[in-house]
This record gives structure tokens, C-alpha cells and sequence, in this order.
């Protein structure tokens, strides 16, 4: 250890340059070992896709498959979506939308949460907010949970009639991606 | 190594001109044949061996079961099919190294348990024991990637709730859980792309636990083994070489354990299995029921047993976690537990709640089964947290033997074998 300060000569700054070469360098070559993990072109390609929607009658939903992710579509009854809107704010685990195509501090009303004109229709991703397990709800023969919606085996999430988290340990309404009413009976998602 | 000299003395002209060179030979005799090891180990101090064997039994069998397996989503089921059905032995290999995972974590959670009911984590044995805990969460990761390879319905939804758990950091900084979950994934779900990767770090990470084991057992031959006295070699006639005594030791308790795994294996392979892992995977259908394999089931029960995402996941790893510092949290200068009249009830106790935590694991998150998850959970946690620092500082231990031969021979022979010279 020197004792008196010196100059910073040509040694340290060498040393400093290299040093930073170096931690830069490791990280440029550490970077494609790192980015090679993450979701490629092709994956992101199957972005979006149709769903002709006249074949599903009042009370019935299907679930289609998106980005490998299934989505649900239920064509609601008017008790359904009676139960929804009648739901106050203050009752909701979670008061966001989470609907993608609006912003992110939307409350999450019923009407929020569908489109405006379609109410009848919920389109959602049908992933339990929890730990990603599908929630049971869109067969007939399915447990609906305490609020007539969705609910999720794995650990006990019950959604209501709009796919918000009502009781359980999921944190989050389930999400609703961006898609559009292409026609009055097809939509796009994605 | 632990200050004892080599006997070897090599006798051939080669052997000489090797030891000169790379006294590999010599290594090899003084740390597995005249290795110094106390004369009163029983036979939980065999699961050391036990261990090494599981692991290379895992390596060995998993290596040619690479050799027929396929690890894409639309061929990985049928060919792990194809190997019980079609492959020449292909049943007796994959019920080997399937049963084998249950096998090595089985003899691995004896071997924890041995280590905390005598004190072994305690100084200076801290790396040693802290190597042992990286070397059980090394175990649970290349189990769990494992565990997806055969693309059934438990390994696609096991895979998926165990890798959302990151998704939980989404509330600490939004974003950050679902792009590591992305990035994990290499899709926006769990895909055939996931269960590639998982199949590349299958096959890596039992190396990397191989070197862990080189390291644990390094460590192991620098401090010396601990003792069911706790007590440490203190003079020649505390101990006795590690070959014969202790490798046919261990030989009687590898045959015993042999039986066991050759039990499950012939007769019973799927018994440690869940059957809905015969289906095939299905992104649209959630199994029932999602169950771990049995040996994450206690940690599964205290995941679910916290009512909040982020809390769940803290929890569980917390679990883990906590282990790292059990060295610090007992106060306590007995190491065994033998000889800690109150602490040994709580041991006792924490056992049971391990035991109880798997149970409950096992069963579903409903009303009362989660009640008691809590009440599991939280002995859990206050053994290490509460128990262990108190209890040391309270208790009044029995009275500890002069040296391991004393404990062994009683007083009189003891110090007679044992003159007080050193």
C-alpha cells in the first residue's frame, strides 16, 4: 500500500481499461446465452387469431387456444351478467380491469371488462392468476364455484360471472387480452 | 487431509514411478482406507455411502435411458412408452432410476435428520453442512426437471405451477416474474420448448452435484466425522481405520437399503408415482388434483399453507433457506442430542411437523387441512427460529463421556485404554 498519494499514471489507467474491457466484453458474450432462452420470432408470430363466434348459444362457452395459452369465451345469460354488474367495487379482491386494451388503473366493472355492445360476451385468458393452472367453469357438467363463474381446483380460487377474483389465493382478475369484434359474430385476438 | 499420515508404500516399480509423479494411489489410501474414523458410528452414519451410490446409480441408469428418450412435447410420452414396453431391459432401467429419485431423497432426508439430531452442522463442521444443503437443492432441481421429462399430465402442470411461483415477483416489480417466467419457458406457456431445455439441465446438473459431493466430502476428510457421542477423535483408540471397519459398515447398510429400493423397484414402481402421469400432457385440462412427488410434498403444504401469492413462495424457499444458517441459530455447546435432555423433544416434534407437513401436502387445500398446514408451518419455522437459539441457552445438558472410547468401553476400561497422555 502506498503511503503518500500518488499521480495516476499510465499503469492504473492500462489497468482500469482493461478491467472495463473486460467486464464489458463478458457481458456481450454472456448476453446470447442468456436471450437464446427467451421467446423466439416464431413464438411470437402466433400472435393472433379468429374465432368465429355464431355456433356458441346463450349459457354455452368454448376455449380456444392462443399463444398456447387457452382462452375462454362464454356467451353469458342475462342472469349472468345481472350478477355481474350488481357486484359493488368494494366487494373485489382485486378493483383493477386487467383488461390489456385499456389502462391499467381501469376499475374493474363489468363493463371494463367486455366490449361496449357485446356485454354478453367474456373473452378471457383462462389461466388462474394464482399458479397457472385452467379453472373449471366452461363445461356444463363443471364446478362453477361460489360465484358462478370459474374456479380453479389446484388451490381454491372461485371467479365470478365477469372472471374476477372473488375468493381464494389467486391475486388478479383473470386477464382479458386485446381482441376486436371483427364482425358481429367473429373476433380477433391479439 | 485431518493431519493423518498415508500407510501407503508402493511396491512396484510402477507404482514408485507413478507416486512420484501423481500420488493418486496415495490419495486414494489415506482418505478411503486409513481415514481415522471414530470406532462408535452406527448405522445411520451409513447413508453417506448409500448416497454416493444413488447418485451414481442416477448417472449410470440416466445416461443410457438418454440414450432412447426423445424430448419433444409430441414424442418425449411415447418414447418413455416405448422404453418400459420396447427397449431391451427398458422397464428394468427406467424402473431404476424413477424409483431411484425417491430412493436418493429418501436416504437423503435420513441422512439431514442424522445430521441435525447430533449436532453434526456445529463448528467446524459449518461448511460441510452448508454444502450438504446447496447439495439437497441441487437434488430438488435436477428431481423436478426430472419429473417433466415423461410429458405426462403431473409433469406439464407441475412444471407449470412450479415455474409460476417467479410470477409472484410481478408484485414486487411489475413485469419482472412474467419475463422471467418467459424467459424460462421460451414461449407464453409451458411448451415442448421448456421441457428441451429442462431435459439439457436434467443431464447437467447431476455433474454439477458430483462436484458438489467431491466438495462435501473434501470437507468431510479436513474436520473429520461427527459422532453419535458428538464428541470428536481426540486419541488413537477413539477411532478405528475407515477400511475395513467402516466401508463393510457401510456395505451391511447398503445392502439393507438395496433391498428396499430393489422392493420398489421390481414390485412396486409406480407406487411413489401419481397415475394421472399416464395421460399425456394436455395444456387445456388441469388435472384435478396437482401433487407433487412425495419428497416436496412438505414443502408443497407450507406453500399453500400462506394465504398470499408472494408470502407462499417466500415461505417455501424460506424453508430451505433457513437451513443454511442452522449452524448460528443452535446456541447450544452439546453438539448430540443425546445428551440434550430437553431439546430432544422438540426434535422430536420437529420431526412429526415434517412428517405432518407431507401428509398434508398430499392432500387438498381445504378448511381444515390448511388450519393444520399453519400450525405445521409455523413449528417449522419457530424450531429453527425460536427453539433452536432458546433451548441452547436454557437447557442444562446430561453429562457429556471424557472421549468417544469412554462412551464406548465405560470409564475404567476407556481410560485404560486411553491413558490421559494426549
Amino acid at each position: 500500500m502506498a503511503l503518500d498519494a500518488e499521480e495516476p499514471d499510465r499503469r492504473d489507467f492500462l489497468v482500469l481499461a482493461a478491467g472495463a474491457f473486460a467486464a464489458v466484453g463478458g457481458a456481450m458474450t454472456l448476453w446470447p446465452f442468456i436471450q437464446q432462452m427467451n421467446p423466439d420470432a416464431g413464438a411470437q408470430a402466433l400472435a393472433s387469431i379468429e374465432v368465429e363466434l355464431s355456433p356458441v348459444k346463450e349459457g354455452q362457452a368454448i376455449t380456444v387456444l392462443w399463444r398456447g395459452k387457452p382462452v375462454f369465451i362464454r356467451h353469458r345469460t342475462p342472469e349472468e351478467i345481472k350478477a355481474a354488474t350488481a357486484v359493488p367495487m368494494d366487494a373485489l379482491v382485486d378493483p383493477l380491469a386487467r383488461n390489456d386494451a385499456l389502462p391499467e388503473d381501469t376499475p374493474a366493472t363489468d363493463l371494463n371488462r367486455t366490449k361496449d355492445g357485446h356485454e354478453n360476451w367474456i373473452i378471457m385468458v383462462g389461466i388462474c392468476t394464482h399458479l397457472g393452472c385452467i379453472p373449471k367453469g366452461q363445461s356444463m357438467g363443471d364446478s362453477k364455484g361460489d360465484f358462478g363463474g370459474w374456479f380453479c381446483p389446484c388451490h381454491g380460487s372461485h371467479y365470478d360471472t365477469a372472471g374476477r377474483i372473488r375468493k381464494g389465493p389467486a391475486p388478479r382478475n383473470l386477464e382479458v387480452p386485446v381482441y376486436n369484434f371483427v364482425s358481429d359474430t367473429k373476433i380477433k385476438i391479439g | 487431509m485431518s493431519g493423518h499420515e498415508s500407510t501407503y508404500e508402493p511396491t512396484t516399480a510402477f507404482g514408485k514411478w507413478l507416486d512420484a509423479r501423481l500420488p493418486i494411489v496415495r490419495m486414494v489410501h489415506a482418505q478411503a482406507v486409513d481415514f481415522p474414523t471414530p470406532r462408535n458410528l452406527n448405522y445411520w452414519w451409513t447413508f453417506g455411502g448409500i448416497l454416493s451410490f444413488c447418485l451414481v446409480a442416477q448417472i449410470v441408469t440416466g445416461i443410457v435411458l438418454a440414450m432412447h428418450y426423445q424430448p419433444s412435447a409430441e414424442l418425449a410420452f411415447d418414447s418413455v412408452e416405448r422404453i418400459r414396453r420396447d427397449v431391451n431391459f427398458g422397464w428394468l432401467l427406467r424402473n431404476l432410476h424413477a424409483v431411484g429419485a425417491s430412493m436418493f431423497f429418501l436416504a437423503a432426508y435420513i441422512h439431514i435428520f442424522r445430521g441435525l439430531y447430533y449436532g453434526s452442522y456445529k463448528a467446524p463442521r459449518e461448511v460441510l453442512w452448508i454444502i450438504g444443503v446447496l447439495i439437497f437443492l441441487a437434488m430438488m432441481a435436477t428431481a423436478f426437471m426430472g419429473y417433466s421429462l415423461p410429458w405426462g399430465q403431473m409433469s406439464l402442470w407441475g412444471v407449470t405451477v412450479i415455474t409460476n411461483l417467479f410470477s409472484s415477483l410481478d408484485s414486487i416489480w411489475k413485469g419482472l416474474g412474467t419475463t422471467i417466467v418467459e424467459w424460462l419457458w421460451g414461449g407464453y406457456s409451458v411448451s415442448g420448448v421448456t421441457l428441451n431445455r429442462f431435459y439439457a439441465l436434467h443431464y447437467l446438473l447431476p455433474f454439477v452435484l458430483a462436484g458438489l459431493v467431491g466438495l462435501h466430502i473434501w470437507a468431510l476428510h479436513v474436520v473429520g466425522q461427527n459422532s453419535p457421542t458428538g464428541l470428536d477423535i481426540k486419541t488413537k483408540s477413539d477411532s478405528v481405520p475407515f477400511t475395513p471397519y467402516a466401508t463393510s459398515k457401510d456395505a451391511v447398510g447398503m445392502f439393507a437399503f438395496l433391498l428396499l429400493f430393489c422392493w420398489f423397484a421390481f414390485f412396486l414402481p409406480d407406487y411413489l408415482g401419481h397415475a394421472d402421469n399416464y395421460i399425456p400432457a394436455n395444456p387445456l385440462v388441469t388435472p384435478p388434483h396437482i401433487v407433487p412427488e412425495w419428497y416436496f410434498l412438505p414443502f408443497y403444504a407450507i406453500l399453500r399453507a400462506i394465504p398470499s401469492k408472494l408470502g407462499g413462495v417466500i415461505a417455501m424457499f424460506g424453508a430451505i433457506a433457513v437451513l443454511f444458517f442452522v449452524p448460528w441459530l443452535d446456541t447450544s455447546k452439546v453438539r448430540s442430542t443425546k445428551y440434550r435432555p430437553l431439546y430432544r423433544w422438540f426434535f422430536w416434534l420437529f420431526a412429526f411437523s415434517c412428517l405432518a407437513l407431507g401428509w398434508l401436502g398430499s392432500k387438498p387445500a381445504e378448511a381444515e387441512y390448511v388450519f393444520w398446514a399453519r400450525v405445521f408451518t409455523f413449528y417449522y419455522f419457530a424450531h429453527f427460529l425460536i427453539v433452536m437459539p432458546l433451548v441452547g441457552w436454557f437447557e442444562t445438558p446430561l453429562k457429556v463421556p471424557g472421549s468417544i472410547t469412554e462412551a464406548v468401553l465405560g470409564k475404567d476400561k476407556g481410560a485404560k485404554l486411553a491413558p490421559a497422555k494426549s
